[in-house]
Parts: C-alpha cells; structure tokens; sequence
C-alpha cells in the first residue's frame, strides 16, 4: 500500500513557476511568422518542441509536487530572511543609481547592504571598503581590459 | 602534420614571453579562485569574455584554461583546510584531505594533492595531445545527423545521469534551451522570443546567465541560510611528504587519472563519479583501509588526481567536437563563437596552430601550478582569511562589471538579477544549474544540425534513425535516460515479491 501524502506547496510553486515558463514559451513561440521563404525546418519548429519539452517537465514537477514534493539532501528553510531582503535592497540601489551616478559610487552604495547580509555592522566602512575595490576594479577593467563602463561623478575624475 | 611536430610548433608559441605571462596570470587567477569558496572557473571566465573584444584569441585561451586547470588545485587547498569544497569536485577530496590537516598532516595532504594534481594533469593533457587527431578523424565522418543525435546524448548525460534527479536536470535543461532561443534565428533572421524589449533581440548573452547563476545566485543562496564559522585550520610546519607518503600516494596518482581522464572524455563529463570512483577503490586496495575515515592519504592523492585528469579530458570533447559537457566548457565554447572560430571536428585544421598552443600552454600551466601551490601555498592560505561580508560584496562589483561594464545597460542589470533569483531558487530546491548554460549554449547548435540533416533529408526525420552511428547514440541517450529508472523499478518489484 502506497501512502497517501500532502501536497508540498513549495515545490507546488516551483512546478507552476515552471509552467509559466511554459505558457511564456507559447506566447512567444506563436508570435513567430510563418518562414517567407521555402525552408526545410521553419524558425518556430525548435521552439514548439521546446515549449512541449517545459511543459512537459512542468506537469511531471506538479505531480511529484501534489504527491509530497521531491526529496531534498539538504534542509534548504530560509533562515535569515532579513539577509536575503537586505541584498536584494542592495541590488535595487545599484540599479537605481548606476546611470546617475556612475558605477563606482552606486557599487559603494550597494556594498554594506550586501556586507549586512553577511554579519557586518559597520556600514560607513563598509561603504569605503567597498569604494576602495570599486575603485582598483575600475581602473583595472575599464582602463587596462577596455571594459566600457561608462562615465560617473567618480570616474570622471579620473 | 604529425601530433610531435603540431605539437612542438605549439610549444614554440606558447614559450613566447607575452604568452608566458597570460598563463602565469591565467594560473594565479584560478588558483585564487579556486581557494576562495563562492567563486568558480565558470564564473570567472564568464566575466572575463569580454576580454575577447581585445586580445587575441591564442592568449585569451591560455588565460582560459589556466584559470580553468588553476582552479583545480586551488579547489583542494580550500577543501583541505576548512571542511568546505568550493568546487564539487572537491567534495571527496576533503573526506580524508580534513581529517589529515585535523591530525596535523595538512601540509602533506597539500602535498599529495598539488603533486597528484600535477601527475594527472600532465597525463590528462598527454591523452588530450594522442587523442586529439584519432577522435577528429572519427568525428570527420559525422554528419548533421549524427551531429544532432551526439547532442541529445550529450543533454541527457548533463541533465539526467549527473545530477540526483533526472526531472529536474532536464527541468534546468528546459530553461537553458529557452534563453537560447531568445534573440535572432541565425538560419532565418527571425526575431525570437524578444518579449517586445529591444535588448532581447540581440539574444542574451551566457555571460548574464553564467553570473546571474553563480554569483548572484550562490551569493542569496549563501545569505538566505544559516550561516556557519569555517574555521581554517593553521597550516604549521613544513608541506611536503614523506618518503612514506610519496610510496603510499603515487599509485592512487596513476589509478585516480586512469578513472579520471576517460570518463571526463564521454560526452557524460563531469568529475564527480571519477572522484568517487577513485576514493572507493582506494579504501578497497588499501593496506591502511583503518585509516580510511581518519585521513588516509590515498584518499586525498587518488580522488585529486582523478579530479584533475577529468578536467583535462573535458576538453577533448570540447576541442575535437565542439561539445561542452561541462558549463565551463560550455562558456569556453561560446569564446571560440565570439571569435567568429567554428568549434568542431574542423577546429584541429583551421585553427591547429590555436589548439596544439592551447595544449601546449596546458603542460606549462601544469609546471607553473606546481610552483604556485607548493612553495607558495601559504599566500593562498591567506586568502581564506577575508571575512565573508568582503568577499560576497565584492563578487556583486565584479558581477556588475561583468554586465552594466559591457553594455552600460540598465535592461542587463535587471536581467542578470532576474537571473540571479532564478538561480537561488534552483539552489534551494535543489536544482542544478550547469544543465541551463550547457542547454542554452548547445541548443541553438543543436538546432542548427537538426535543420541540416532535415535539408538533406528532404524533411524525413527517418534520417536519425537511418544511420548507424546516428541510431547508436540515440539508443545510448534513451538508455541513460529510462534506464535507471526501469532497473530501480525492477528491483522494487523483486522486493515487493
């Protein structure tokens, strides 16, 4: 006798997270014109087969979901949600201020939200730690690699 | 020309001071990444690809594979010293690697492990220098179908056999191939799943994905759970072996290769079963099998050699094929792309002066490395020592560089977060994340082949299934794929009766 068990509602998310991607995937795969010229396999072949393949694992994932969830080796329970907001802060600054002013000081900026996330309480420190490898980064990638990363109130200075 | 003389021609490339230099950065860079949990060889030389706008393409890869062979060895210091392997291919070497530094032996299991890495590699790059022209040879005889029967071997040896469930490799595989249809279909022009954002239509690139999944990922992944103190354990006295050690350590060397090399050749790469495989024979042919569980050294020196010859044998697929089978592999395949350089059968003629420098600098990579984590090994110890909250910090400023610092675009910032999330919910659920760059790498190509053999054909899919080679290696794919799963199914049955 098989026992009957609950449904995992993570991994019940994860699976419709999946077939989301999936209906993404036929959105975008029946945008695709039909080839104008006579060819052997077409543009949307790879993706219709694609889209059944996500789909496919979609449905299998909701099924292993709705009976239990898939066995796990480790104990993945966020434990420090608090670290896991503060980066992602840290990520939303570095977008919010990069164009304005420039990579190295939106890189200082991000730097002790990413650095709270891991046990530090000094943020001003932090902060020009964080400027400090900014800075050698820059000068390292932009003016001896040729990375372009673009013009700042720092880097103009430079 | 024979394998010698290419490969002398090679040598004498690769020995010019300039490119001397790249393999010595190449190395020193893998060495620290390696050392330093968190970062990887992917990772790093996917934020290095844009360096291919710059140099040229014979020293872009001997930075490449130093850092890709670097990494290796800096893999085991970490494993060895603190209880976490920052590659998992290290996983096996730090069962017995930190039991011995615990005991006091830390310097001869650096030892071991850097001389086993040196053995191995050099064994795995001679079995990449004969094996080269007799697998183009065979592969010169492939066709676009069974060209497109070898990748779907190649997805369901990544996806399914590697990882611990079959479901959610391929589930991982699934995302990979749809970030490779994002962008322009090369056959038609056609825009492909752009969403409508103008950013999209230019593809997105593995270098977004590679980040996102690695850094950005790991990194949430890292914060969102409970974290532990890794103490590093002192590295006093001397390192070096015994002459006990050196008698009880080279066996395991040449074994743990011979696991190694071929079985990182198979389009099935990876270098987990090697190591295991390694480690378990060891404890078998042991004289010192009380050892085992305490820090024995055959169990550092035979999984570290098998390791390295594994990462070696990679790349013969890799250059003789033009088949990834592993996600670094994979990142290395799309530098020879962004170089307009055709990976292939094709690649060992039209760029043999490339790849035989390429191997080349791969044996003097090999010696440098010896030099770097021998007498050098304590400035990498030193590297454990930077606090966490630095290290995590700093690798988001070199992830941004390696998007925002290419493009100066906002849209790829997003996206790479985007990605990044992606990537730690696959990491708490424990998918694997190399089936999506070795799917959206691959995929397009594999694509590519399918609407060549159809041409031939004439649009009948008989074609797979016509030719031998081609219906061979199907048949090993369906094997990989439901064989397990019948064989399990079998033994249930038996047990229920």
């Amino acid at each position: 006798m098989e026992i009957e068990r609950k449904p995992a509602l993570a991994h019940v998310a994860v699976a419709c997270g999946v077939l989301v991607l999936a209906a993404l995937s036929v959105w975008q795969a029946s945008e695709i014109p039909p080839p104008v010229l006579q060819v052997a396999v077409g543009p949307a072949v790879a993706p219709w087969f694609i889209t059944i393949f996500i789909a496919g694992c979609g449905v299998c994932l909701l099924f292993v979901a709705l009976r239990g969830g898939w066995a796990r080796e480790q104990d993945g329970t966020i434990t420090e949600a608090g670290s896991l907001v503060s980066i992602l802060l840290g990520l939303v600054v570095n977008v919010a201020l990069i164009d304005s002013i420039g990579f190295i000081l939106a890189s200082s900026a991000m730097f002790p939200f990413v650095a709270r996330a891991f046990g530090s309480r000094r943020p001003a420190y932090d902060a020009a730690v964080g400027f400090g490898i900014a800075l050698a980064s820059y000068v390292l990638f932009d003016r001896v690699l040729g990375y372009k990363i673009g013009s700042g109130l720092i880097e103009n200075l430079i | 020309m024979d394998t010698f003389a290419s490969l002398m021609e090679g040598f004498s490339i690769a020995l010019t001071p300039i490119n001397l230099l790249w393999a010595l950065c190449g190395v020193t860079v893998g060495t620290a990444i390696g050392v330093l949990p968190g970062l990887g060889p992917g990772l790093t030389i996917a934020l290095l690809l844009p360096i291919t706008y710059k140099v040229e393409p014979t020293s872009a890869f001997i930075l490449f594979a130093g850092i890709y062979y670097g990494a290796m060895y800096g893999g085991s210091t970490t494993s060895i010293l603190i209880n976490t392997p920052g590659e998992s291919a290290s996983i096996v070497t730090s069962i017995e690697g930190h039991k011995m530094a615990r005991r006091g032996r830390a310097g001869a299991a650096l030892a071991t492990a850097a001389w086993g890495s040196f053995v191995a590699g050099t064994l795995g790059t001679l079995g990449i220098t004969f094996l080269a022209h007799p697998v183009v040879e065979f592969a010169l005889k492939f066709g676009p179908a069974e060209y497109f029967s070898l990748m779907i071997l190649c997805f369901v040896t990544v996806s399914a056999v590697l990882g611990a469930s079959t479901l959610r490799g391929l589930t991982a595989l699934s995302l990979g191939l749809f970030f490779g249809l994002i962008g322009v279909d090369l056959q038609t022009g056609q825009a492909r799943y752009h969403f409508g954002i103008l950013e999209l239509l230019d593809g997105i690139s593995v270098l977004i994905v590679a980040v996102g999944l690695f850094a950005i990922g790991e990194t949430l992944h890292l914060a969102a759970t409970k974290k532990q103190e890794d103490d590093v354990i002192e590295l006093d006295g001397p390192v070096g072996m015994t002459k006990e050690d050196w008698r009880r350590s080279w066996k395991p060397w040449l074994r743990g290769a011979l696991f190694g090399f071929p079985i990182g050749a198979m389009p099935a790469g990876g270098a987990e079963i090697p190591t295991f495989l390694s480690y378990y024979t060891e404890k078998k042919l042991s004289k010192h099998a009380d050892e085992f569980g305490n820090g024995a050294i055959e169990g550092v020196a035979g999984p570290e050699a098998a390791n390295n010859a594994s990462a070696a044998g990679v790349l013969v697929p890799l250059l003789t094929l033009g088949l990834p089978t592993s996600a670094t592999a994979a990142i290395m395949l799309s530098a020879f792309t962004s170089y307009g350089i055709n990976p292939g059968p094709q690649l060992l003629q039209t760029q043999g002066q490339l790849v035989w420098t390429l191997i080349a600098s791969l044996f003097i990579g090999n010696v440098m490395l010896l030099v770097l984590n021998l007498p050098l090994v304590r400035v990498w110890v030193k590297l454990l020592k930077i606090p966490a909250p630095m290290m995590y910090a700093g690798i988001l400023i070199f992830s941004t560089i390696g998007t925002y610092g290419i493009s100066r675009s906002v849209m790829d910032l997003v996206l790479l977060y985007i990605v990044g999330f992606i990537g730690f919910l696959m990491r708490r659920f424990e998918f694997p994340t190399a089936p999506v760059i070795i799917g959206m790498i691959l995929g397009p190509m594999a694509e590519q082949e399918f609407r060549r053999a159809m041409t031939i054909s004439n649009g009948d899919m008989m074609i797979f299934l016509s030719k031998p080679i081609s219906v061979g290696l199907l048949a090993i794919a369906l094997l990989a794929l439901i064989g397990p799963h019948v064989w399990s199914w079998f033994r249930r049955k038996e047990a229920a009766a």
